[in-house]
């Protein structure tokens, strides 16, 4: 190993230090700039890692040390492709959560920062583990912050949801933690470098030559696919999502949704449809007629939602259901879209919580029935709004339009019929966004919007971000598709 | 000879640079700023279209593919931002940077009295629109066509509703962009299945013989088809028409220049860009016919009994958008895109002539209200009365020659289906004519107030109903018939590059120029009839106010389809949604969720009893474990 610091160490370790600064920062404005700087100094190596993508910077990408090595395990973390537009997404997502929040106060500013990082440190680690027991670890990691995010500065309803959000997800990952440890008593030994010798591994490619015969790799996909499904989450499993996405206090909410929903997400395309090839061919047909049916259950659900944070996380699960749909028909093309939209759903999603955050605090109301004519007293708020749903409803020349259009044609594929229902969505997705904007935006000034004032500065430049990232990748959406290729190319490549 | 690559592109960008600077400088512009960028861009880009128009127009030039870059690569498709700019594309950037041009200078003044910021908010949406609507004809692709295609529809959305304080002008903008996505989901399944069958989406690809080889004829029908949901959306025809009567919501310009000269003609562009598909589906062929002239007679019919002068136009743009479809139905795609031309001069003229009264009217549209402004109004008179001969196809003017042509094609299809469009254009006469007559003949029936104030518009304004109305009476001379006078239509020959191959498949029955005297002879006189049974009666209107009943109540409420498509669509997904989210998410999934989470923590209360911490107990329950471990064994 001739180099001193690997790329992935530096996405993990980098939101750890500024975790453990943050708790010792004397002042709210200490954490809060901590908190921002190290997010954009972890942008900053994300991005630069895209230039060291080759074979021969291999030893930049990867890095091992020993962990707990009587169990066969190690602390391997890597950066391929697919890690590498996860961790991007990871990383943009950030900087935009702190500076749109400036705004807000919190009660212990410098737990709430720490928490908030370390979160970050476990996402992180989630996308980079190349070992099964980190990777459980790193998975936890990132739930728990979030649970005491939620438990301690959600609203009002926020003890039970949180509570429920807490025990779902973590009932997922016990069944996964109970299938890792059922393939880890069936992969072959290792020897490590020092001689030591050991009978089993925790190691990706240990579990990937584990040699499961297809009963058993039926059951252990069925669990590992509830652990991501709840994540996601898939239909029927979804109901913790919009009470968790209500009640929490919105920077944890745009991670929430930005982010760890794509953990579930990253769950299949690196650990499910590898490791059980045999079991996927089944599961497949069933996940993708589950995440269909949620497409057009979520839309419907959304057009008639009065609280515009439920609207939200309703539009959010019929998105990922396209994803999730595309990745488990691996059509090449729709899984290039999916691969892409993973990074814009997080663009788009964090900029619509921007904007509903906003009008929450100006108002303090969260219901559309009771706002109106927003647009009088925000006109750049509305533009930047109007902008961010075009993108969520996937308009050409805005970032989600690529992707959408790739992902549907995969699904055309797989099945037209399937694709012409889903299809519907786009239509739904037109009617409950416009009518928010309608409701909420355009008409007359009501006594709740009449002492509104637009955007603040560092808002402005938040969502300015979010606005020309949409743009520039919806005018060239090859800026992201190269590596959501390269990212395919990995996926579909693993099916042994 | 021609240096296209290097300017085409600045075509469409000269707008896009006009929407950035206003849209992003719209609080420190003057209005006087701010008109002037939305002219010029829109002025640079005609220009830019007239040098791009000579080059490709010489005889036997099949045009020309510019790549820009890559757009999206991906498995199975490549897709390329490339243009095309070809006869076709040439003819629809002039119209659209030109009528585009004269509207933006219209609007320059109609728009005068709006706030400075919103004036400028006005021209950059304008300016946006007109970026799409030249990216929507500019495409080498049927994907950089939909964005166009996507983006006029946004555009409209966004100008139907630029009084965004009136709840109701919200409504009818989101009703317009939803109609428009219900079409846009079609097109897109279209998209998808060339992908799938081909892997490409570029025209010279898709429309290569080798390419049409590989689709059976369940492809072509099915993507036809569903290319023609997406054109009813767009150029309002039935089934997806309802939301352009209600656009008219937006300033009269936009009406002018989106929803009657250029935006709504974008299917018929899209179906004769690709006429060699729907060449080959008969079917749809056919569907396309009945779509076409179902919607010419009815919205003919509502057209009759409308009083809003909006309105009434609105109809009338819905049924002459019926006739360019029943001539592409017919495979006349020649005489539908003549049609597109002529219709463009003239209910570009007619709208800004309506504009021009409603400014002079104080907002009033209420043609009851009117009457007797042709003293008041000399140019406007003058000018809409042409709009108004025009459109009810009186010879020499325009409208008289591509009409001439669709209904000789309607002939050649079937007679029958040239009674029912003639009777069609029968009522485009007789309606026109009515509001021709409520508005400017008889006796002023406003208050006094609005009296006093009546003006004619402003140079700004009249100019370019002067230049329409050039355009309307002169518009048509490029397309004079075969039996009028030899080898005159031009544009025939200038569009047969594109339209050669579907012509070549087709076996046209061509008409005897006798019989095609005999049907201008009948259809003409006929108009007359029409025309001045409708100037009688109303030239001497008098508002009775007595409410409408029996047929004519049926046609002021437009066939109550609103009310039915509220009924069988709206209401059911909404209630259907309702019913899912108040059952079936927290009545079934999420109690069956809380349900398991119960359990589990009833269970545990019920197992943490035996945890008792007594010795005994836990002796007790060990021997007895070890008991069945032992009876397991021994029996397994």
């Amino acid at each position: 190993m001739g180099t001193f610091i690997t790329f992935p160490e530096l996405l993990v370790w980098l939101p750890l230090a500024a975790a453990l600064l943050c708790f010792f920062a004397g002042s709210e404005k200490a954490a809060r700039w901590i908190a921002l700087a190290f997010s954009l100094l972890v942008l900053a190596v994300s991005v630069a890692s895209l230039n060291y993508t080759s074979e021969a910077f291999k030893s930049y990408n990867y890095v091992s040390y020993y962990w707990l090595k009587y169990l066969g395990n190690s602390f391997f973390l890597g950066l391929d492709a697919t890690g590498r537009m996860m961790t991007l997404l990871t990383a943009v997502s950030m900087p935009l959560v702190l500076l749109s929040t400036f705004r807000y106060s919190f009660r212990n500013p410098p737990v709430f920062f720490g928490l908030l990082m370390l979160a970050q440190c476990g996402i992180m680690g989630v996308f980079c583990s190349m070992d099964a027991l980190l990777f459980y670890f790193f998975w936890e990691l990132a739930l728990i912050p979030v649970y005491f995010l939620c438990s301690f500065w959600g609203g009002p309803r926020r003890i039970p949801v949180t509570f429920k959000f807490f025990i779902y997800t973590f009932l997922g990952s016990l069944m996964m933690l109970a299938g890792i440890i059922y393939i880890y008593f069936h992969t072959n030994g290792r020897v490590f470098e020092d001689g030591t010798s050991v009978a089993h591994s925790f190691s990706y490619t240990s579990f990937l030559a584990a040699g499961l015969s297809a009963t058993e790799q039926g059951w252990l996909a069925l669990l590992f696919f509830l652990a991501f499904a709840i994540k996601m989450p898939v239909f029927p499993f979804h109901t913790w999502q919009p009470d968790t996405y209500d009640q929490s206090p919105t920077p944890v909410t745009m991670v929430l949704s930005g982010v760890m929903v794509k953990m579930g997400l990253f769950g299949v395309i690196r650990w499910l449809v590898p490791l059980f090839p045999l079991a996927i061919e089944k599961l497949a047909d069933v996940a993708i007629l589950l995440s269909v049916a949620g497409i057009l259950y979520a839309s419907c659900l959304a057009l008639v939602q009065d609280n515009i944070r439920k609207m939200v996380a309703y539009s959010s699960i019929a998105h990922i259901g396209l994803m999730a749909a595309l990745l488990f028909s691996r059509n090449e093309t729709g899984v290039q879209g999916a691969m892409m939209q993973m990074f814009n759903h997080a663009v788009n999603i964090i900029g619509l919580w921007i904007v509903v955050g906003i009008v929450e605090q100006k108002t303090g109301v969260k219901h559309i029935s009771q706002l109106s004519g927003v647009a009088n007293k925000a006109p750049w708020l509305t533009a930047f709004l109007v902008l961010i749903a075009l993108a969520n409803i996937a308009l050409p020349l805005t970032n989600a339009f690529a992707g959408e259009m790739l992902m549907f044609s995969g699904l055309f594929v797989y099945n037209k019929w399937l694709a012409a229902a889903a299809g519907l969505s786009i239509i739904l997705a037109a009617v409950y966004m416009l009518n928010m904007i309608r409701k909420v935006f355009f008409g007359n000034v009501n006594t709740v919007t009449e002492q509104m004032s637009d955007i603040s500065k560092a808002e402005w430049l938040a969502l300015s971000a979010v606005a020309a990232i949409i743009l520039v990748t919806g005018f060239y959406p090859e800026a992201i598709l190269g590596l959501g290729r390269q990212a395919a190319t990995v996926f579909l490549q693993t099916k042994v | 000879m021609s240096n296209m690559e290097k300017f085409v592109w600045l075509i469409p960008s000269l707008p896009l640079l006009g929407f950035l600077i206003l849209g992003l400088g719209r609080n420190y512009l003057s209005k006087g700023m701010a008109a002037a960028i939305g002219c010029i861009s829109v002025l640079g880009s005609f220009v830019l279209s007239l040098v791009a128009f000579m080059q490709i127009s010489g005889a036997g030039n099949p045009g020309k593919k510019i790549h820009l870059f890559d757009f999206i690569n991906s498995a199975a498709v490549k897709i390329g931002f490339d243009f095309t700019v070809d006869h076709l594309s040439g003819l629809f950037l002039l119209i659209i940077t030109g009528i585009g041009f004269l509207i933006h200078l219209y609007s320059s003044s109609y728009m005068k009295e709006e706030p400075s910021v919103h004036y400028a908010r006005y021209f950059a949406f304008l300016n946006l629109f007109v970026f799409s609507m030249l990216l929507l004809v500019l495409g080498s692709n049927f994907v950089i066509m939909f964005i166009g295609w996507e983006g006029v529809g946004l555009c409209s959305y966004l100008l139907i509703g630029y009084w965004f304080r009136n709840a109701d002008y919200g409504k009818a903008a989101q009703k317009a962009f939803v109609m428009n996505r219900i079409g846009d989901l079609g097109f897109l399944l279209a998209v998808f299945w060339l992908i799938a069958r081909l892997g490409s989406v570029s025209y010279d690809e898709v429309f290569s013989a080798a390419a049409l080889a590989r689709l059976s004829t369940v492809d072509i029908t099915g993507i036809t088809l569903l290319l023609l949901v997406g054109a009813t959306g767009k150029s309002a025809q039935i089934p997806l028409y309802t939301w352009l009567p209600d656009a008219m919501a937006g300033p009269t310009p936009v009406s002018a220049l989106i929803h009657a000269a250029t935006m709504v003609t974008a299917g018929i562009y899209m179906i004769a860009r690709s006429n060699i598909l729907f060449t080959m589906a008969p079917i749809t062929l056919n569907v396309i016919t009945v779509v076409g002239l179902a919607t010419a007679i009815l919205a003919a019919t509502i057209a009759l009994r409308q009083n809003d002068i909006k309105k009434v136009l609105a109809y009338s743009t819905v049924s002459q958008l019926g006739f360019m479809f029943l001539a592409l139905g017919a495979g006349a795609y020649t005489a539908a895109i003549f049609h597109v031309m002529t219709h463009a001069f003239f209910k570009a003229l007619l709208f800004l002539g309506a504009g021009s009264v409603i400014h002079a009217m104080g907002g009033e549209q209420d043609m009851r209200q009117m009457g007797g402004l042709k003293k008041s109004l000399p140019i406007t008179h003058f000018t809409f009365l042409i709009g108004c001969l025009a459109i009810a196809g009186i010879p020499p003017l325009s409208g008289f020659f591509s009409k001439d042509e669709i209904l000789a094609a309607a002939y050649s299809k079937h007679v029958s289906i040239w009674i029912l469009a003639l009777m069609a254009a029968l009522m485009t006469a007789f309606y026109m004519f009515r509001l021709y007559a409520m508005t400017f003949r008889g006796q002023f029936r406003g208050t006094e107030d609005q009296k006093h104030h009546l003006h004619e518009s402003p140079l700004a304004m009249t100019l370019p109903l002067i230049i329409l109305a050039i355009l309307s009476v002169a518009g048509g001379w490029v397309g004079i018939p075969e039996f009028i006078m030899k080898d005159a239509h031009c544009l025939a020959d200038f569009l047969d590059p594109v339209f050669r191959s579907s012509l070549a498949l087709m076996h046209p029955h061509s008409i005897s120029h006798a019989t095609e005297y005999l049907l201008v002879g009948i259809s003409v006189s006929l108009v007359l009839v029409s025309l001045f049974l409708a100037l009688k009666k109303f030239s001497s209107y008098k508002d009775e106010g007595m409410p409408a009943r029996g047929f004519s109540a049926l046609l002021e409420n437009k066939w109550y389809v609103d009310e039915v498509y509220d009924k069988i669509i709206s209401k059911p997904l909404f209630r259907l949604s309702y019913l899912m989210n108040n059952i079936l998410e927290i009545r079934i999934i999420d109690a069956l969720v809380n349900g398991v989470g119960r359990l589990v923590h009833y269970g545990s209360r019920q197992l943490r009893l035996l945890q008792s911490g007594q010795v005994g107990a836990y002796v007790l329950l060990m021997t007895i474990g070890l008991l069945l471990l032992f009876i397991l064994k021994y029996y397994f």
